[in-house]
């Protein structure tokens, strides 16, 4: 049996009643006292507080590092502003997702954030790769707090005066009450919010700060799932894996002109060869069709339809799977994305999901299900 | 009147008429989380013990309900239905699942008893 990992938060949790469960390798927060529903919908309304310090931290360091990150993702890195944050993926050969993360360009490193189940994959993928170009430093050391919710900027900017001043994928450094802080304006619930990189020494009296503030609550891992499924967001190893290329994804709005056929540093990183043709470019040829896209789906239904559901046509043809679905708390009805053959995947078309021995009939719909709320200035 | 446990985590509380009120107890609820769909069974159909006869549903994970005993579904709990929340909030009283009117009520007679369940959660 394998000995789950702590982050520096972990006596916090259990001190405030958290349900503990292993996720990504860790012991995490599920729920804390007042449930799922409950935190889901104060994080909507308030500000919650998300220990996601199992998460893994990087920077990539030198003036070479940019150019080489770009051999492994299908990203604008280059252009990327001093202070400023972008969804990114890596690639294989296949044109499979290997993993998400988010790259922050600082005056003098890539800040990298990679899922902690993909962490030592992807640590051990950038050295391979990269460490003849640039110096990859890991930083185990850091802890990472997301403050996520709609009075997110009201209770971190009485710590922190001047976060207000950020918007949506923003970075900067900053005191939090005379501790140094990395902050950038971003989450992974669909709301406006901010990822908090601290020393894991000064991890727990940041967050009892925080959670000081009237606003904040402590949320677990099973609201951020359900605030990040409403919000339409990939779940890695769940709605994207190695056999999902981006345009079946519906993800080629993180691969930006410049990277595409016809743009300035077009290809150059794993899996060009598949991905590209299925992308829009700049050379206005139609982009070859995929045979599989990711959906939103919903349903008025009241019985979940949960991962591996299979979807089916009217007439009982097989069209796919579920990749995530839940009742959403906000939205109150059934919402759960998942992989449809592209002949069914117009917004409005009437599928089934199949859940034990019924058929649900749902919708595909738009994406997100709840409004994002992403602050833009 | 009696209430028995199973290892599964269901309560079932015998009435004098032959009838059984069958729910899943409060330990059930509190590791399944907040429960938001419940699939009863119908009235009318017969079951052995062990046999799947219904499903909780939380936002999580879903569960399966086995019927403890051999019996047939007298009467289902339509207000759990609509309000599948009574599960979590009073999962002992207006969280019940079903009644079942019991075939052989001998079979009560091997289950725990409150003593004997709260031993088996202490030690699991």
């Amino acid at each position: 049996m394998t000995t789950l990992l702590k982050t520096p938060l972990h006596a916090l949790h259990v001190e405030l009643g958290a349900k503990m469960v292993p996720f990504g390798g860790y012991d995490m927060p599920v729920q804390y006292r007042e449930g799922i529903l409950a935190e889901h919908r104060h994080t909507r309304t308030a500000a919650g507080l998300f220990d996601v310090s199992h998460m893994g931290q990087l920077r990539l360091v030198g003036p070479d590092a940019a150019a080489a990150l770009e051999t492994l993702v299908p990203v604008d890195i280059i252009d990327l502003p001093v202070f400023k944050q972008r969804y990114a993926l890596f690639t294989d050969e296949n044109g499979g997702i290997l993993d998400d993360l988010m790259v922050c360009r600082r005056p003098d490193d890539l800040f990298v954030v990679v899922n902690a189940g993909c962490k030592v994959q992807d640590t051990a993928h950038i050295r391979k790769h990269l460490s003849s170009r640039c110096e990859v430093i890991e930083s185990p050391e850091r802890a990472l707090l997301a403050l996520q919710g709609p009075q997110a900027v009201t209770a971190l900017s009485r710590l922190a005066p001047g976060v207000e001043k950020m918007v949506f994928m923003d970075g900067g450094f900053f005191k939090i009450d005379g501790f140094e802080a990395f902050i950038t304006r971003s989450g992974y619930t669909g709301e406006d919010g901010y990822e908090i990189s601290i020393h894991e020494r000064d991890a727990m009296a940041v967050a009892r700060l925080l959670l000081d503030q009237p606003e904040v609550k402590p949320i677990g891992l099973g609201a951020r799932d359900t605030l990040r499924l409403e919000a339409g967001l990939c779940l890695y190893g769940h709605d994207i894996t190695t056999t999902t290329t981006p345009a079946e994804a519906a993800l080629t709005w993180a691969i930006q002109k410049v990277r595409r056929s016809g743009g300035a540093r077009a290809g150059g990183y794993p899996g060009y060869a598949v991905i590209d043709p299925q992308l829009p470019n700049t050379q206005a040829a139609q982009p070859s069709p995929v045979q599989r896209k990711r959906v939103g789906l919903v349903s008025n239904e009241k019985m979940p339809v949960r991962e591996g559901a299979k979807l089916v046509s009217a007439e009982g043809v097989e069209l796919g799977t579920v990749t995530s679905g839940t009742l959403g708390p906000t939205v109150g009805h059934l919402v759960a994305m998942g992989y449809v053959a592209s002949s069914h995947a117009a917004i409005g078309t009437e599928v089934f999901a199949l859940v034990r021995d019924k058929r649900v009939a749902m919708k595909v719909a738009a994406m997100p299900f709840a409004p994002q709320r992403y602050f833009r200035g | 009147m009696t209430i028995k446990y199973t290892p599964d985590h269901e309560w079932i509380e015998v009435h004098g008429d032959g009838t059984a009120t069958v729910g899943i107890t409060h330990h059930a609820q509190d590791a399944l989380g907040d429960v938001v769909f419940v699939d009863l069974p119908e009235i009318g159909k017969s079951y052995a013990p062990k046999e799947i006869a219904g499903v909780v549903e939380s936002v999580k994970a879903a569960a399966d309900v086995y019927m403890p005993v051999t019996g047939e579904i007298v009467e289902v709990n339509e207000g759990l239905r609509a309000d599948p929340a009574l599960a979590n909030t009073d999962p002992l009283k207006a969280g019940w699942f079903f009644k079942v009117k019991l075939a052989n009520p001998a079979e009560l007679d091997a289950m725990m008893d409150s003593t004997a369940y709260d031993d088996l959660l202490k030690n699991s």
